[in-house]
């Protein structure tokens, strides 16, 4: 078992005892799932909707090179700046060379995943760059100096209390219990940060191919303000984000917002083509798209696991998984956790160091269901174990299923194995869910089944003659 | 007509029981009952363990027994959902392809042959008691079943079934549980407090695999409930 693997057990064992945190996950997510199924009430067709969402982006990826180019294409013709990322560290180094270019200090952030796939902000940070996260999510966790707990709500495993204390601390605001104050306060911090920010920095939720521009989707108005106080703008993308038209959009905009965040459409919608033209009074000088690969073409390529770039962030997955809400958004101790986590981690980061991740999934495939983009969740999952089982499965795993092969293809290993498995268990309560209980993995929280001396087949058997 | 009761293994070695009934219902309904001897599994563990040439070996041993039989019935979702869903899919591009998916075409999960195939709903059983009925995920996810396991608890005299807050797995999913049994349990646990809540007696399953890991997790923390098979009520007349 490697460190990662180890790690994600033990921190799955404190979970299964922290149950106020459990709590406080399964209190939110509930409070989600009520409002997502009134508002996907509100779709003439749900089911259709996803279908038809489903095929746009399967369309997208299929014909992905020549989209990325129209996108490209438009954006320059406007003034904006291109910049190709293979890898991860590439961005990094392509954002330093702006901030360095511009002379600047302070960079201001509105929610991006990719960044935290990067790992931008650690990049900057050691350069010596202040970086700042707007969302408000964002900036508690950055507060607190950890990763964001889930894809969409980062800070949802926190109470007001525990908002309030952090608030206390870090910025020595009154304690208060009320959400509106908290909000306040942190806005009263991070408004003189956006006219100081010399770079506003912001994700994105697609790029439109036929027009050449970059849809944000937000609630708190942070990413506008990002967008059009700062100088200069950088933008991250994902190149797997790119949808062929712009009226693809009004399929797309509802359905984020309804499974991601239980609501109609996000508060404010914003199209991004290029810096601010002369005769405009707001928007950046300078406009900066910076398109990350990372394994995503290599996935492009592969007909099974494109599936998983059809992928828009919505954190569904995530909200419906029993196990993520047994286990917490950072026991996965990955940039995206649940479901698509699991798929897409080792995929884009390695089989070896994530193979655990395939395995810890019952597969009960409540996020196919939700996914709105229909990506076959659990089947991935099974996939993943298929290509993982045949490289890394110990050999008396291996073994094991080998010898099942054989004792239930041959009747009379079956019936013998049934009896001695019942004589066997005649001794087993001796030991039963001790250390040296061979079937202690089930045991230490679970009493065994009771064999019986007269299986079906015996009693079967009796019955016909 | 003549139907093929395939008793996975589980039910083979530890609930004779539940398949015995499961002849008996079908019995009474006039229909003739055959149980392939020569078979104890439809090859689910290792295939959802990711070890698909050890699956095949068990499965292949099964599409050629079933293949040409008029219906197959089993009671249980997981097994039916591994014939239905996964074999044809892990047999695609072999000799077996044709074969695995008649035998796809003609596997009934227990409730959903009686309801959706027979169309019987009512089977004048009697069972006194406040249930609540856990949905088994593959066979509600992968086989839509759903339905028809309340279909034909309703009108089963003396039973009143009351709904779980929520529809969730009850943490068991195959070698899942033994190689995470910190994150199982906790599911389990929180299925059983979801149906401790709504009063209810027993809690019911069309799937006792589900039923085994709830049963084994309650019994070794005390907690006060029972666990019921489907057909286990719709054979009973108390």
């Amino acid at each position: 078992m490697n460190n990662l693997a180890k790690k994600f057990h033990q921190d799955a064992a404190h979970m299964a005892e922290n149950v106020a945190l459990r709590n406080v996950i399964a209190t939110g997510l509930g409070k989600y799932a009520e409002g997502r199924d009134k508002k996907i009430a509100d779709f003439q067709d749900w089911q259709k909707a996803r279908e038809t969402a489903s095929q746009i982006k399967r369309e997208s990826l299929n014909n992905l090179p020549q989209n990325i180019q129209q996108l490209t294409e438009k954006l320059t013709s406007r003034g904006t700046h291109i910049h190709f990322a293979a890898t991860g560290s590439d961005v990094c180094r392509i954002v330093l060379n702006i901030l360095r270019q511009k002379k600047a200090k302070l960079m201001i952030k509105s929610k991006s995943m990719t960044s935290e796939e990067v790992h931008l902000n650690k990049a900057l940070e050691k350069e010596g760059f202040k970086v700042v996260e707007s969302d408000l999510g964002e900036f508690i966790v950055q507060l607190r100096q950890e990763p964001p707990y889930h894809i969409v709500f980062p800070a949802m495993h926190l109470t007001r209390y525990q908002i309030s204390d952090l608030f206390h601390d870090k910025l020595n605001s009154q304690p208060t219990e009320n959400p509106e104050t908290l909000t306040m306060i942190a806005r009263q911090n991070l408004r003189s940060q956006y006219i100081q920010a010399d770079v506003g920095f912001t994700g994105a939720n697609f790029a439109v191919a036929d027009t050449g521009m970059i849809s944000v989707t937000e609630n708190e108005g942070n990413s506008r303000l990002c967008g059009s106080l700062p100088k200069t703008m950088i933008t991250l993308i994902g190149i797997e984000k790119v949808i062929p038209r712009l009226e693809d959009l009004p399929l797309f905009l509802p359905m984020l917002a309804t499974v991601g965040a239980a609501q109609n459409l996000t508060a404010y919608n914003t199209l991004y083509s290029g810096p601010k033209r002369p005769e405009e009074p707001d928007g950046p000088e300078e406009y900066h798209v910076i398109l990350l690969d990372n394994g995503r073409s290599r996935l492009q390529k592969d007909p099974v696991y494109r599936e998983v770039l059809k992928c828009m962030r919505c954190g569904s997955c995530l909200n419906v998984c029993p196990i993520y809400k047994s286990v917490g958004g950072h026991t996965y101790n990955a940039t995206y956790s649940g479901p698509i986590g699991s798929v897409l981690m080792p995929k884009l980061f390695g089989m070896a160091a994530y193979k655990h991740l395939s395995f810890a999934c019952s597969l009960c495939c409540a996020c196919r269901d939700a996914c709105p983009v229909k990506i076959d969740l659990s089947h991935l999952l099974l996939k993943n174990r298929e290509t993982l089982s045949s490289q890394f499965a110990p050999k008396y795993e291996k073994l094991a299923f080998k010898g099942m092969s054989a004792l239930f293809n041959h009747p009379l290993f079956w019936s013998l194995g049934k009896k001695l498995a019942w004589i066997g268990q005649k001794l087993h309560p001796l030991i039963e869910g001790s250390a040296i209980d061979p079937a202690q993995c089930w045991t230490a929280t679970r009493k065994a089944p009771k064999l019986v001396w007269h299986s079906f087949k015996d009693l079967w058997k009796k019955y016909k003659s | 007509m003549r139907i093929t009761l395939f008793a996975p293994c589980f039910i083979d070695a530890l609930y004779p029981g539940i398949a015995m009934k499961a002849v008996k219902i079908f019995e009474n309904l006039g229909h003739q009952v055959n149980v392939p001897e020569e078979l104890a599994c439809c090859g689910q563990p290792a295939f959802n363990t990711g070890h698909w040439d050890e699956a095949r070996a068990v499965a292949s041993k099964v599409i050629e027994s079933l293949w040409d039989a008029e219906a197959v019935v089993l009671p249980s979702g997981s097994c039916t959902a591994m014939i239905r869903k996964f074999y044809p899919e892990l047999f695609a591009e072999s000799p077996l392809s044709e074969k695995a998916c008649r035998l796809a075409e003609h596997t009934w999960e227990f409730s959903d042959f009686l309801v959706s195939h027979l169309k019987v709903t009512d089977l004048g059983a009697v069972f006194n008691a406040t249930v609540t009925f856990h949905d088994g995920c593959h066979g509600l996810r992968e086989l839509g079943i759903y339905q028809q396991p309340r279909e034909l608890m309703s009108h089963v005299k003396g039973l009143t079934l009351v709904e779980m807050e929520a529809i969730q797995c009850c943490g068991f999913g195959g070698t899942f549980s033994a190689k995470f049994p910190e994150i199982s349990t906790t599911m389990g646990d929180s299925k059983i407090n979801m149906a401790l809540e709504t009063g209810a007696e027993y809690i019911v399953s069309n799937d006792s695999s589900c039923l085994m890991h709830i049963r084994g997790l309650a019994d070794k923390q005390h907690r006060h409930i029972k666990t019921i098979h489907l057909i286990e009520i719709l054979a009973s007349n108390e």
